[in-house]
């Protein structure tokens, strides 16, 4: 049967699952977009294509399926290169599909030409220009096939106009052939067995669990893991959820602003069990300095992670949950062969350790703030906003952030107790992502209920994408911690820069939050104080026809604690000034 | 040779159409050699992937000291040789992140102990009537070949092992080396050291 390059591509989405798209058509796109209103694919219709890329972000890291966004050519596509850097860093499956001016005008500086498979070269695992209608099948296939496996990643599929509108015939594509492209699978079994033994071996060891963990689904592998061992966790920002919170053997967060026994515990450590995580510079510190007296066991799906920050004693190249479940059988085979091997003994003095530290050092904020000095209510503390939010919403509850301290805060305070509810920005540290990824998180988890906590800064970058969600019906909710500033960076400014203020004042009703999230057919609710907190919570979580939008007034004074500075040991860590003085 | 700029050709010092290097001058290359590491990859041959390839260099922060392209027998593939400069990165951090890029088929990293390499030099050097024999003379004992005669400059070309090169540099360039060009390596495993 003969149909369009367009159709071919529609169809060639549709036989591969996809179920919605987020974009926004514009010239060489358009004849794709004919097609669509044919097909069984829903599509969301963006107000930028910035929020078409995180939103397939956000779609995609609740449900682990690949996002899919599609844009015309030139600006439409740089508008969506953000998303891809971001999708990148994050490691999110993301297949970006972008219009192309016509094959025989390309390099001609045609309108709204942009060479972007240049472009998104360095923030995608791969992208394609398809040239000939005929490759579609297969280079959608190869797309979705790069994206979603080894380490996922985006990829971009740039289609001319002429390819969209030329006349050819569908295939089933058939076996993907890409003969540079081989993820690895199953884990090395000597690397196993050396890994095992450092494992039996070790007197205070630590899991310290990454985002690769939640990519391949090893969080029920990862609970058996710990349930034989006994040995604590950490999760790194990008793993929050990947272990539950709740467990008596999870430490929470280490990093900048992880919270004392986790970063602590790392630097103490004899062993490391890196789990899908990359020694970033953020969870490390001075790198020189970080963890000095561990072993390392290092298991990563990309070759190329093993060795770039910290050499490890035994690397694992696997997909973390093949990886982990045959250390699982490595280490019941050794506890078979020698009783004892596994002696929860061994390593109780370390959990005691932790223990004490986790009762000394918790996260702290001041719970009883004074009245402001112009005898007004005290001050309302986001870590407080947090706390009521995670107690007033289901278990399962969705949370999507921005980047900012409030992102530390939702980071710190919120009880993660299941994989993939924690959607935000980590290797990017995009300003903008939660508002479109909340979107596209809602639209992959219907089920869920959906909060975004987003700093005033944030909310102001890709606000616009609430019309989306009000037109499409889409009920997410927005817990704006308004507290006035570029936070984030006036604590840097704090600390660092002699308390000089630069350019970090937004105000905190300029503008009008509340008339703003009317205006893009949400509901607005406004909280000043602490008694109000509650209230507009439940309030917000009644309303299931349309967004809401709650414009919490936080204290701008208030600073992310722990920190370790930029640049320095972990051991440097600065604890909460109430909790400064304790003998550590 | 700064990171974010990856050089396509050997061609150093810069030369062209350049003036002519003072005679006697120490090589800018001398000594450097063995710092040196030869990475080939075998890489589909369609459009942009030379792109990708230099590119991931320039993004990683990662020199290229020199670079040859070519089809192989196989016309579906073409083989890169990139000098690297081992200085600049640790050679496993290169060769793992060139073997994520998906139109990498197979790479290897050659220590140049293990490796044939060869280069290709086309120097034209300035003669007068004493020298020009004189020169001549020397591209004979390097196995070189006079591809070009004019009234006040020959020009030489020897293809030879890439150290070969250098020295014939060296030993011309008193009599004034008025432009220059240079391949890059190509190199293949020495029999017995394959990969
Ligand atoms: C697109 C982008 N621009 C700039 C930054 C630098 N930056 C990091 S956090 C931050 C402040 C964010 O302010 P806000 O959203 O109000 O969050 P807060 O820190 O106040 O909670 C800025 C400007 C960034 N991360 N992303
Ligand atoms: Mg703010």
């Amino acid at each position: 049967m003969e149909l369009t390059g367009a159709q071919s591509l529609i169809k060639s989405l549709e036989s591969q699952g996809v179920e919605v798209v987020f974009g926004l058509p514009g010239g060489a796109i358009l004849p794709v977009y004919d097609p669509i209103i044919d097909s069984s694919i829903r599509h969301i219709l963006v107000r930028h294509e910035q929020g078409a890329g995180h939103a397939a972000e956000g779609y995609a890291q609740v449900t682990g399926r690949p996002g899919v966004a599609m844009v015309t050519s030139g600006p439409g596509a740089t508008n969506i290169v953000t998303p891809l850097a971001n999708a990148f860093m994050d490691s999110t499956p993301l297949v970006v599909v972008t219009g192309q001016v016509a094959t025989q005008s390309i390099g001609t500086d045609a309108f709204q030409e942009v060479d972007i498979t240049g472009v998104t070269a360095g923030v995608t695992k791969h992208n394609w220009l398809v040239t000939n209608a005929r490759d579609i099948p297969n280079v959608v296939a190869e797309a979705f096939h790069v994206a979603t496996t080894g380490r996922p990643g985006p990829v971009l599929v740039d289609f001319p106009k002429d390819v969209a509108n030329s006349l050819t015939t569908w295939e089933e594509p058939g076996p993907v052939d890409l003969p540079g492209y081989r993820p690895p699978a199953a884990a090395d079994p000597a690397a196993i067995a050396a890994a095992a033994e450092l494992v039996l071996a070790a007197e205070r060891p630590v899991l310290y669990v990454g985002g690769g963990v939640l990519k391949a689904d090893a969080s029920a592998a990862l609970s058996r893991l710990v349930e034989l061992t006994g040995i604590p966790v950490v999760t790194t920002l990008m793993a929050r959820g990947a272990f539950p919170d709740g467990h008596r053997l999870c430490f929470g967060m280490p990093g900048m602003h992880g919270n004392f026994t986790a970063v602590t515990a790392m630097q103490r450590a004899d062993l490391l069990v890196a789990l899908g995580s990359r020694f970033d510079d953020r969870v490390t510190g001075k790198v020189s300095s970080f963890a000095p007296l561990a072993k390392v066991v290092h298991v990563d799906i990309d070759r190329a992670e093993i060795g770039k920050v910290r050499r490890p004693d035994v690397a694992v190249v696997a997909d973390c949950r093949l990886a982990i479940e045959a250390l699982l059988a490595a280490l019941r085979e050794r506890a078979a062969a020698r009783p004892g091997a596994l002696d929860p003994t061994r390593i109780a003095p370390w959990i005691a350790t932790l223990d004490e530290w986790r009762e000394r050092f918790p996260l702290a904020y001041d719970r009883a703030p004074a009245p402001d000095a112009r005898g007004g209510p005290p001050p309302l503390k986001p870590q407080y906003v947090i706390e009521q939010l995670r107690a007033a919403t289901p278990e399962d509850t969705v949370l999507v952030s921005g980047v900012g301290q409030h992102q530390m805060w939702a980071a710190q305070h919120w009880r993660f107790d299941q994989p993939r509810s924690w959607v935000n920005s980590g290797g990017l540290g995009t300003m903008g992502f939660a508002v479109p990824a909340a979107i596209g998180a809602k639209v992959g988890r219907p089920d869920r209920m959906v909060w975004a906590v987003d700093g005033d800064g944030c909310f102001q970058m890709t606000a616009q994408e609430l019309v989306t969600a009000s037109a499409e019906r889409i009920p997410v909710k927005i817990a704006i911690l308004n507290n006035a500033y570029l936070g984030m960076v006036r604590q840097w400014q704090h600390m660092f820069y002699e308390e000089r203020y630069s350019e970090v004042y937004l105000s905190p009703d300029l503008p009008d939050y509340v008339l703003w999230a009317e205006a893009m057919g949400c509901v607005g609710l406004r909280v000043t104080s602490h008694e109000e907190v509650l209230p507009a919570i439940e309030k917000a979580n009644e309303i299931d026809d349309r967004p809401v939008v709650i414009d919490f007034r936080t204290d701008s004074m208030e600073q992310v604690y722990p920190m370790v500075p930029s640049g320095l040991s972990n051991d440097e860590i600065v604890l909460h000034p109430s909790q400064q003085g304790l003998a550590r | 040779m700064s990171a974010g700029s990856p050089r396509l050709a050997a061609a150093e010092p810069p030369t062209g159409s350049g003036p002519a290097l003072v005679p006697g001058s120490p090589s800018p290359r001398a000594g450097k050699r063995l710092r040196h590491h030869v990475v080939t990859l075998v890489v589909e041959n369609k459009a942009g992937v030379l792109v990708r390839v230099a590119g991931l260099f320039a993004r990683r922060g990662f020199n290229i000291f020199s670079l040859a392209v070519a089809p192989t027998h196989d016309p579906r593939l073409s083989r890169i040789s990139i000098v690297v400069d081992v200085d600049s990165a640790p050679l496993e951090q290169v060769v793992d992140q060139l073997d994520k890029l998906v139109n990498v088929v197979q790479i290897d990293e050659l220590h140049p102990l293990d490796a044939r390499e060869a280069e290709l030099l086309l120097v034209t050097v300035a003669v007068d009537g004493v020298s020009r024999s004189q020169v001549i003379q020397l591209a004979e004992i390097y196995g070189g070949k006079i591809v070009d005669v004019g009234p006040g400059a020959v020009t030489v070309r020897l293809a030879s092992a890439p150290e070969a090169l250098d020295d014939f540099e060296e030993v011309v360039r008193p009599y004034g080396i008025l432009q220059l060009q240079r391949t890059g390596r190509i190199a293949l495993p020495k029999l017995g050291y394959e990969s």
